[in-house]
């Protein structure tokens, strides 16, 4: 399976496209509805999530968006309200299934929320409570090699790595989020869910966790949901609009912020959404 | 061009930025209009207008760049508005390059009004008015965002290269019957090259327009009938039979 990308300008042009014309195809959702009670907040939604790409969901608020970034770790299963139907996969593997376990699933699809949210203990052991409880690392020497690399690809090492030992909950807004973000990573997990990410964050914060993100694609496979349009833009390569429930358009970032298709997407983008 | 945005202010900066652009447009038609006539007139006085004018056009086309960068770095415009946005930076563009092309063929008016007229002179007024009409067609549907309207004025650029290259065979003709045909010939076939030019970026905005409406850039190539880039007129002592072919 593969996402099938247009990239009109570079084919008009005919330059090489700067990405890849096709990605394999990491998280796949078919026809999944879910229902808070009697409420019906997602309507078959079908929607591939590309590999080693960042894909921006974007929506006004309610219209699902965040339901169905929670449903790709099962976070919704913590909702007792809550019903998913219809089929998600990782690696074309059913996360919904009876085998999936549910622990080892967050392992692989980590997520990082709006409000930056240390635990209380020190740096170091933000870090490590996951490799730990996981039973990734044991000897120090494998926590302390851990902890390293998740803040230096958190870009966060150089600006802690004399007070490991402080409390994670003393770091400005901005380093706590990226401390948040080294503590996903050191799962080593393969699909980083992000959720509002920089809404809390000045712009200057803001804008050293959007670098992070571009380097982070390198390795990891990203969702995020944002509010922020033009953070959208920057970010992501592939952006879903969201509208009631319903997913109205997915296309290449630069096509859905230069030329969206659904007068709904248009509406929302421009500033006309009633 | 929809619905309103939700906030205000921004949907009637935008109007404001087409009100500009059509203003400027509307001003750049009347000067050629008015340089096609001071040419056919002899008039040397409205030449000295539309030279003065050409600064108006510019003050339009310097306004237009400050309005639509202030848009862009306020409103950070999505969709259509950004196109919108980009489409009168670059209409400006050719209107400017419009706008001096008829303070081009004003100038040129002068001196050819004290030499003594020549004929080709006469298919000067005819090529003037299809350049109009095409200027004329291709603004008023970016007034109505008239995706098709603009296209057909576009493929109208074709007999405007047809009359260039024959009145361009015609010059050169007109040339080497007399040497004394010289210098008004060649003003002449300045006129016709600004004339032809003027065409040309009227199809580019109509090409924008298209940007703007559809939201992917025009993808057929227009077929070009400008062949006096070509053109070979041999003199009549190679060719005494022939002569010019009137």
């Amino acid at each position: 399976m593969s996402v099938q990308l247009r990239s009109q300008i570079n084919e008009a042009s005919g330059r090489a496209p700067a990405r890849s014309a096709t990605v394999p195809v990491k998280i796949a959702a078919e026809n999944v509805n879910v229902y808070y009670g009697p409420k019906h907040a997602l309507k078959a939604i079908n929607l591939m999530i590309g590999e080693k790409q960042v894909t921006a969901l974007i929506g006004p608020s309610g219209c699902g968006k965040s339901t169905f970034l929670r449903c790709l770790n099962r976070m919704n299963d913590t909702i007792g309200i809550c019903r998913v139907e219809g089929l998600i996969t990782l690696d074309r593997e059913n996360i919904y299934d009876k085998s999936i376990d549910v622990v080892q699933l967050r392992a692989r699809v980590g997520m990082v929320f709006q409000k930056p949210n240390p635990f209380p203990k020190s740096i170091f052991d933000n870090i490590v409570y996951g490799p730990r409880i996981h039973g990734l690392a044991t000897t120090r020497d494998e926590l302390d090699e851990i902890v390293q690399i998740s803040l230096e690809r958190a870009g966060l090492w150089s600006e802690v790595k004399d007070r490991l030992r402080e409390p994670g909950t003393g770091l400005s807004g901005g380093q706590q989020q990226r401390l948040c973000i080294a503590r996903a990573i050191a799962v080593s997990p393969e699909v980083i869910l992000m959720d509002e990410p920089c809404s809390a964050l000045d712009p200057i914060a803001t804008a050293h966790i959007e670098e992070l993100i571009d380097e982070l694609r390198e390795n990891y496979t990203i969702v995020i949901v944002t509010h922020n349009m033009q953070q959208a833009a920057r970010v992501s390569q592939r952006t879903a609009f969201f509208h009631l429930g319903e997913m109205v358009e997915i296309g290449d970032t630069e096509e859905i912020f230069t030329n969206p298709r659904d007068e709904r997407t248009q509406g929302y983008i421009t500033g006309r959404y009633g | 061009m929809s619905n309103e945005h939700i906030v205000r202010s921004y949907s009637l900066e935008l109007e404001r930025l087409r009100t500009l652009v059509s203003q400027m447009g509307g001003l750049a038609e009347a000067q050629v209009e008015a340089a096609v006539s001071a040419v056919f007139r002899r008039d040397v006085e409205q030449a000295n207008q539309v030279i003065g004018a050409d600064q108006r056009v510019d003050g339009y086309e310097r306004e237009i760049d400050a309005e639509a960068i202030r848009l862009l770095a306020l409103r950070q415009p999505m969709g259509l508005d950004l196109r919108e946005i980009i489409a009168a930076l670059k209409i400006a563009t050719d209107i400017e390059r419009i706008g001096d092309y008829a303070a081009n063929i004003a100038k040129r008016s002068i001196p050819l009004s004290q030499l003594p007229p020549v004929r080709p002179a006469q298919s000067v007024p005819r090529m003037g008015r299809l350049v109009q009409q095409i200027v004329k067609e291709v603004l008023d549907s970016y007034t109505a965002w008239d995706v098709t309207k603009a296209i057909a004025a576009r493929a109208r650029d074709n007999e405007l290269d047809d009359l260039y290259t024959s009145l361009f065979r015609e010059l050169l003709t007109h040339m080497m019957e007399d040497p004394r045909n010289i210098t008004p010939c060649t003003h002449l076939l300045f006129i016709a090259k600004n004339l032809e030019r003027i065409g040309d970026h009227a199809t580019n905005i109509a090409e924008t327009i298209h940007y703007v409406v559809v939201g992917t850039p025009i993808t057929d190539a227009r077929p070009k009938n400008d062949d006096s880039n070509f053109a070979v007129v041999t003199p009549p002592s190679e060719q005494p039979a022939s002569g010019d072919n009137k």
